[in-house]
């Protein structure tokens, strides 16, 4: 059965508006629109992972498509699709017990909805105005979430992650009316059409680079990563796992992705620049990430440093069609299809463990009532339940077989061997090591060591907040399993295809 | 001419957000730039002389209904207009909830000043 594409929206975007209703209802209607917000998530979970595999076109209010909006599923936004579901349907778990803390919960879970409303349209719209649309929807309530804590931290970080965040938007939106004027259609296929027949002039140039800068402000790439790390940290535990998650990715990655390869037509020039973005971001984010000492800012520098692999691997992919240009043989397309795999791959593994580990640094925050690593030790014992859990992530995030984030590291060195760029694998593998340090440190820091006199009567988390956290980590072992062939075919393969047929792809939408 | 303006405009905006210390500036440079895109958007649709893109029955030729060209010609493109209309409603959601983060930090920290509202390090 196949659901239409709205619903996607239409479910979080009405459940958010339909809670700040039971706010008004005490106590009984707190506890109905906790359960509303879950049954929302979960539900959309559901008809994600019902939809794999699947691809179709729906005409909004059956304008005939040039003219009106379009929503579009294909292998890529399912991919994408699956992650923000699985993410969002855990944090908001996570969140029942967790925001308990803060006043004005319906507030929260109609703000967390409107953000996923946002980051589904995002990745299903069809045309570059609708994605700016939902970009600014998603966008409004993250910098809202940011600071919803009222504290001094929280204001200042999310004036200045909306200072920079609105920027970013801006570059999209001068880039969009950009393209409007030199093409005149803001349908993504059918502006691809219109760059294939006349070829790139200044004013398409001009707006390829405002959409690098401006998504590459929403990824965090390392020029312009100067909001994430006070951000996501401010944010609460769950809002963090949501913006680590998956918002910086589908704002920002998966954003750039469509546009470079399906409406631009990726070039030479531009897989280098994605290619020497990435290796930044991994470089900076590793080496800033190990001298720090609060463990959710050591967390969101980590963050920086793993989108850098996946723009890496996207961006690898992409120059080597690039270079091979019209004499494209099979063997440049099977190493460019493996690049692009382990950068999609790595970026659905680090959606699941970099969400599980701001998971477990919020049961440890509440636990504990501190982030600062030197204030903490020797919580093994106490929180046994966390302690795996974040050792699984740890392990993931490493690289440690079989856990997933070894299989995309692989596969990324892999296709960089292949294709001659030795030096690039090098540097992976030299990132992995930094990565090491500094989840040794996080182990060593709060889970062994002794325990401080203050942290005698620590316990563990509740129920609801341990089962997201299994949830993640059982997954985190299973994702290497996405390899398998059958598997693969299904999931990844056709988000792969999307890139690497690039424009040609968009124009078979419109026959 | 009136393009390179209208980028002129943004750049102005740019660099008052980009410079100025006090956080309301900062918002106000924001707004500047938003409008910049804002007149571009316009500007892309208009046509001197124009007229307004609504098909009457004197624009309507022959049986088959098809509308004359020199409708086409004239008329003023109606979708940049949407566009703005657009933007203008989520620039001023986000433009009440930036003003509301500035009012809700006066009051915490008793200034506008960013260089004095520094908790948070790099």
């Amino acid at each position: 059965m196949s659901i239409p594409l709205p619903v996607f929206v239409a479910i979080p975007l009405v459940t958010a508006f339909l809670l700040p209703i039971f706010g008004s209802f005490g106590k009984k209607g707190k506890a109905a629109a906790t359960l509303l917000a879950n049954l929302a998530t979960v539900g959309l979970l559901v008809i994600c992972v019902g939809s794999v595999g699947q691809s179709r076109v729906y005409e909004v209010g059956r304008w005939p498509i040039p003219l009106g909006i379009n929503l579009v599923l294909d292998g890529l936004s399912s991919l994408m699709l699956l992650a923000v579901s699985i993410v969002a349907a855990a944090a908001m778990l996570f969140g029942v017990k967790y925001m308990e803390q803060y006043t004005a919960k319906p507030k929260y879970l109609s703000l967390f909805l409107l953000m996923l409303a946002g980051l589904v349209g995002v990745t299903l719209s069809g045309d570059i105005f609708n994605l700016f649309v939902f970009l600014e929807i998603a966008s409004i309530a993250s910098y809202a979430l940011v600071g919803f804590g009222c504290g001094h931290e929280e204001l200042e970080a999310s004036f200045k992650y909306m200072v920079l965040g609105s920027i970013g938007s801006l570059f999209v939106l001068f880039g969009i009316a950009l393209v409007y004027g030199n093409t005149g259609s803001l349908n993504m296929a059918y502006i691809a059409k219109a760059i294939a027949g006349t070829g790139m002039n200044v004013g398409l140039g001009f707006a390829l680079a405002l959409f690098i800068a401006g998504f590459g402000l929403k990824a965090a790439l390392v020029p312009f990563h100067a909001w994430l790390p006070d951000a996501h940290p401010s944010a609460p535990a769950p809002i963090s796992a949501m913006l680590s998650g998956v918002l910086i990715k589908v704002l920002g990655i998966y954003a750039l992705a469509r546009i470079v390869f399906n409406v631009f037509g990726i070039t030479t020039a531009v897989g280098w620049i994605l290619v020497v973005l990435g290796l930044l971001s991994m470089v900076v984010g590793a080496f800033m990430a190990i001298g720090q000492w609060d463990l959710k800012r050591l967390l969101a520098y980590s963050s920086i440093s793993q989108i850098g692999y996946v723009v890496l691997g996207i961006g690898l992919g992409g120059l080597i069609i690039a270079q091979a240009g019209d004499r494209l043989d099979p063997q440049h397309l099977t190493w460019a299809s493996l690049a692009i795999l382990g950068g999609l791959f790595h970026l659905i593994n680090h959606a699941v463990y970099k969400s599980l580990l701001f998971l477990t640094s919020g049961s440890v925050q509440m636990a504990t009532g501190t982030r600062q690593l030197k204030e903490m030790g020797g919580l093994a014992e106490r929180m046994p339940v966390t302690r795996a859990a974040c050792t699984v992530a740890s392990a993931s995030i490493v690289g440690i077989p079989p856990f997933s984030g070894f299989w995309s590291k692989l596969i990324l060195v892999i296709a960089a061997v292949q294709a001659g760029f030795y030096w690039i694998a090098a540097i992976i593998v030299f990132v992995s090591l930094c990565t090491l340090i500094m989840y040794l440190k996080v182990q060593r820091y709060v889970f062994l060591g002794e325990l401080p006199e203050k942290l005698q009567q620590v316990k563990e988390s509740p129920c609801s907040m341990l089962v997201p956290l299994v949830f993640l980590a059982c997954l985190c072992v299973l994702m290497g399993l996405l390899l398998v062939p059958s598997m693969k075919d299904n999931i990844l393969a056709p988000a792969v295809k999307v890139l690497t047929d690039g424009v040609t792809y968009s124009m078979s939408l419109i026959n | 001419m009136a393009y390179a303006l209208c980028f002129l405009l943004f750049m102005i905006g740019l660099y008052c957000a980009a410079v100025k210390k006090n956080m309301v500036k900062i918002v106000i440079g924001i707004m500047i730039m938003e409008y910049a895109v804002n007149l571009f958007l316009i500007m892309l649709g208009y046509r001197s002389g124009g007229q307004a893109p609504i098909v009457g029955r004197g624009d309507i030729a022959g049986a088959g209904g098809k509308v004359l060209d020199s409708f086409i010609n004239t008329s003023v493109d109606p979708l940049p207009q949407a566009l703005v209309l657009t933007t203008i409603v989520i620039s001023l959601g986000s433009l009440a909830l930036m003003i509301s983060i500035c009012i809700r930090t006066y009051e915490k920290y008793g200034t506008f000043d960013i260089t004095e509202i520094r908790r948070l390090k790099g």
